[in-house]
């Protein structure tokens, strides 16, 4: 598997090569920008790069970034990270059926996951179908995630501990929008493999639903038979922003094997709600909050929550446009996120007090844009989490300075 | 503007730890190595550290299938004391024969159960005690207190006079438990010194324990599944239990907080009569950890078991103690009680008392004339008194 996936990567830098040596042999596809973009259209928002007439085009982004954090008076000094590199790959099967994938480096080669690769069958705008390795479409980031989108160098706490982006799986949906002057209206939703026990049994001691992405099977096996229905419906004005609903539910628990009942089925639920506009200040506010369900054993333990939400705020405010460096179209931004994500929501049966497990964060910091696809971002972080009891909060904080751009 | 930014980077490269949070001072913290550890001895903390601290069960590991928590740190956060969320429960019987309930799952419930399995019930007939997990600071200095020492401040039939007596817990030595030098025995049985009823022989058993009884983990030291009754394969290593086990006897002691009017408290403290169970200082002897051998202490404990009257009295009892019968719990680090258990306090044995007053005031049997001196005292010498407790 490895093996071919560094072939992959080696063609793919080949390429590059050959583009550094005649660069006339590449051209950017250009984007569609005449209609309404959504959140559900991030994988196809993006630049490739199409060789000569091959009817393939590639792409990818890349970020790394510097920190020094540190937590109580502790830190770990110094840290370098090359969080991702991530590569794109593009085909028209047909007219109407089209091929993409992403396949995703995280932190050098410690993980490797293909996070996308679906073949599209458009029938119609309201109705198309996609097949193979879907990114579930619940929340906005999930969907939404490249590095060079974003002025933070730290996905969302919210999008990447509570829900796990990002989640992708194999599955079958459909798809489709409506557009009616300046609305556009989608959904999207799909059948997928699902979670697995780990997210009440994880090395995290708390509900966590990331914990399932370390189930590699998932791509080739369903934990326990029971698909993952994910669904999505958005609305977009040109003038007022996007406005997204989303669920995602199944079973995530092995209830029966080998026809043997092993336990009763138990249900997760995620409700996610997103939004996203621009000011007249020229103000991007963009905001995604989450509520889980889990249906947890009574007769375990309280550790595990059996209901979570959180989410992200985030406000970016343009605060000049002009030429930096011979750059000639830059943009500097200043930038603040706040999170809040609570774990487990509920109350101790022994003491009637409040559970805890939380952490608030604010990120404020500025970002340049030498160009629309790449982004150098300044981060200052600081976190206060607190643990399941309400102990006084440990607090983390520090600088991060990194980039990311698409290529 | 742009030596402007390239300055700007350089101050925030050079001064970075200046814009991270400041570490706490030493005295408000109970976790961290005893001093003057050497090189190797750091080494085998953080191991310790680790697997206590972090090292979280599931069922993929071992965890259970019945069990109390999921991780040694989730009983003592910080390495304070614990709160009702992991309270111990302990059934057994009036009297001090030996539980009679190790049959059906005694002497400690395991109340919660992986998915799929039931979790224990008390049986009927049994009595109960809750234990709060306890603090696991200076543990080390306890351990290597001789038999002497504690011996020291016993008085059994109170020959003085002053109504304390002060006896050891007598217990038999689990097979895979080393005795200490010059240990003192009766009858074949040797001095407990951990626990609410001091059954406890040593940090080994503490700790072998606490995995088997408390997360359901087997290992070579207590191979026997809680839930089948069965000698199961190791679940933990025995490096990773002499880890641990090394982890807490380097804990350092809690270290005194500089609250206002102590001096007075503490002579307070002492006039009362807190002083007589509540033993200021001892001294450890021989250690194989350098650091603390043969150093003096400060507990404010005497390790004994005291009658501590009707209203403590459980009807539950361990070893040879008496079911009205406590340990001295170490007073020090009670002032930090709050910052590991969510901001309130939990005392006594079970967690009953949510002040110190209130913990003072419950104190019967050998504790009445202390508690009665407590009560005869001004408001502001009581409020002295209970800012020396928490300066400990």
């Amino acid at each position: 598997m490895k093996i071919s996936l560094l072939i992959i990567v080696a063609v793919v830098m080949c390429l590059n090569v050959t583009a550094q040596v005649d660069s006339t042999l590449f051209k950017r596809t250009q984007q569609d920008t005449s209609k309404l973009l959504l959140n559900m259209d991030a994988v196809y928002n993006r630049p490739f790069l199409s060789v000569s007439k091959l009817p393939v085009a590639v792409g990818g982004y890349v970020e790394a970034n510097w920190q020094h954090l540190g937590t109580d008076g502790v830190s770990e000094g110094h840290q370098f990270q090359m969080r991702r590199l991530t590569l794109f790959v593009a085909s028209s099967i047909s007219r109407r059926i089209k091929f993409l994938s992403e396949l995703e480096f995280e932190d050098g080669t410690k993980e490797i996951n293909i996070e996308f690769a679906s073949v599209d069958f458009e029938f119609h705008p309201l109705l198309n179908f996609r097949g193979g390795i879907v990114m579930n479409p619940i929340g906005a980031f999930n969907q939404n995630h490249d590095g060079p989108k974003w002025e933070f160098i730290d996905r969302p706490i919210s999008a990447t501990q509570l829900l796990p982006a990002t989640w992708s799986n194999v599955g079958f949906g459909l798809y489709g929008k409506l557009y009616k002057n300046n609305w556009v209206y989608a959904y999207e939703t799909y059948l997928t493999n699902g979670f697995d026990d780990q997210i009440i049994s994880n090395n995290e001691n708390k509900t966590f639903l990331p914990a399932s992405k370390l189930n590699k099977d998932r791509f080739e096996e369903s934990f326990n038979g029971v698909p993952l229905l994910t669904a999505k419906v958005a609305i977009r004005n040109k003038r007022i922003g996007e406005l997204g609903l989303s669920y995602m539910g199944g079973v995530y628990n092995k209830f029966q094997e080998d026809g043997l009942v092993l336990d009763e089925k138990r249900k997760h639920r995620t409700w996610a709600i997103d939004f996203n506009t621009v000011l007249l200040t020229g103000t991007y506010l963009t905001t995604e909050w989450t509520y889980t369900r889990v249906d947890v054993p009574s007769s375990y333990s309280q550790q595990y929550g059996d209901k979570q939400w959180g989410g992200f705020f985030d406000v970016v405010q343009p605060v000049f446009r002009k030429s930096i460096l011979g750059f000639e179209r830059s943009v500097v931004n200043a930038i603040c996120r706040f999170e809040y994500v609570d774990w487990n929501l509920g109350k101790f049966l022994e003491t009637g007090d409040n559970i805890h497990e939380d952490i608030v964060s604010v990120v404020p910091g500025i970002s340049w844009r030498p160009n629309a696809q790449t982004v150098i971002r300044l981060n200052y972080r600081y976190n206060w989490q607190t643990d399941i009891l309400g102990n006084p909060a440990s607090k983390t904080a520090g600088f991060q300075f990194g980039f990311s751009s698409y290529f | 503007m742009n030596r402007k930014t390239i300055f700007a980077g350089l101050i925030i490269l050079a001064a970075c730890e200046e814009f991270q949070p400041k570490a706490p001072q030493a005295y408000e913290l109970l976790d961290g190595p005893v001093s003057g550890l050497s090189e190797a001895e750091n080494l085998q903390f953080l191991r310790g550290d680790v697997a206590f601290n972090d090292e979280v069960f599931t069922s993929a590991n071992g965890l259970g299938p019945l069990f109390v928590a999921t991780s040694c740190g989730s009983c003592h956060p910080g390495d304070g004391k614990g709160h009702p969320f992991t309270t111990l429960t302990r059934f057994g019987q009036t009297d001090e024969n030996g539980n009679q309930y190790l049959n059906v799952g005694g002497p400690q419930l395991q109340h919660r159960a992986i998915p799929g399995f039931t979790p224990e019930v008390i049986p009927q007939n049994a009595t109960l005690s809750r234990f709060t997990p306890p603090a696991n600071t200076g543990l080390g200095f306890i351990d290597a207190v001789s038999d002497a020492e504690i011996l020291a401040w016993a008085d059994p039939d109170d020959n003085d006079g002053d109504g304390i007596s002060g006896v050891p817990n007598w217990i038999s030595l689990k097979q895979y438990v080393k005795e200490r030098p010059n240990s003192v025995t009766q009858n074949g049985r040797y001095i407990g010194r951990f626990g609410k009823k001091a059954a406890t022989y040593d940090l080994l058993q503490q700790t072998a324990t606490a995995y088997n009884q408390d997360i359901g983990i087997t290992s070579s030291f207590e191979p026997v599944d809680t839930h089948s009754g069965l000698v199961f394969d190791p679940e933990v290593s025995n490096q990773t239990i002499n880890d641990v086990v090394f982890y807490l006897k380097a804990l350092k002691a809690p270290e005194p907080r500089p609250e206002s009017n102590s001096i007075e408290g503490k002579q307070l403290f002492t006039t009362i009569g807190c002083s007589k169970c509540h033993r200021p200082e001892m001294k450890t002897g021989n250690s194989s950890i350098a650091a603390i051998a043969n150093k003096a202490f400060y507990p404010y404990s005497d390790f004994l078991l005291h009658d501590m009257g009707s209203s403590l009295d459980d009807g539950y009892t361990e070893g040879s103690a008496k079911t009205y019968e406590w340990r001295t719990p170490p007073l020090w680090g009670v002032g930090l009680s709050k910052k590991s258990q969510g901001g309130q306090y939990f005392l006594l044995h079970d967690g009953r008392a949510r002040s110190i007053e209130e913990a003072i005031l419950l104190h019967g049997g050998e504790g009445i004339q202390s508690r009665s001196n407590y009560e005869a005292l001004t408001n502001e010498e009581k409020t002295k008194l209970i800012r020396f407790l928490e300066s400990l």
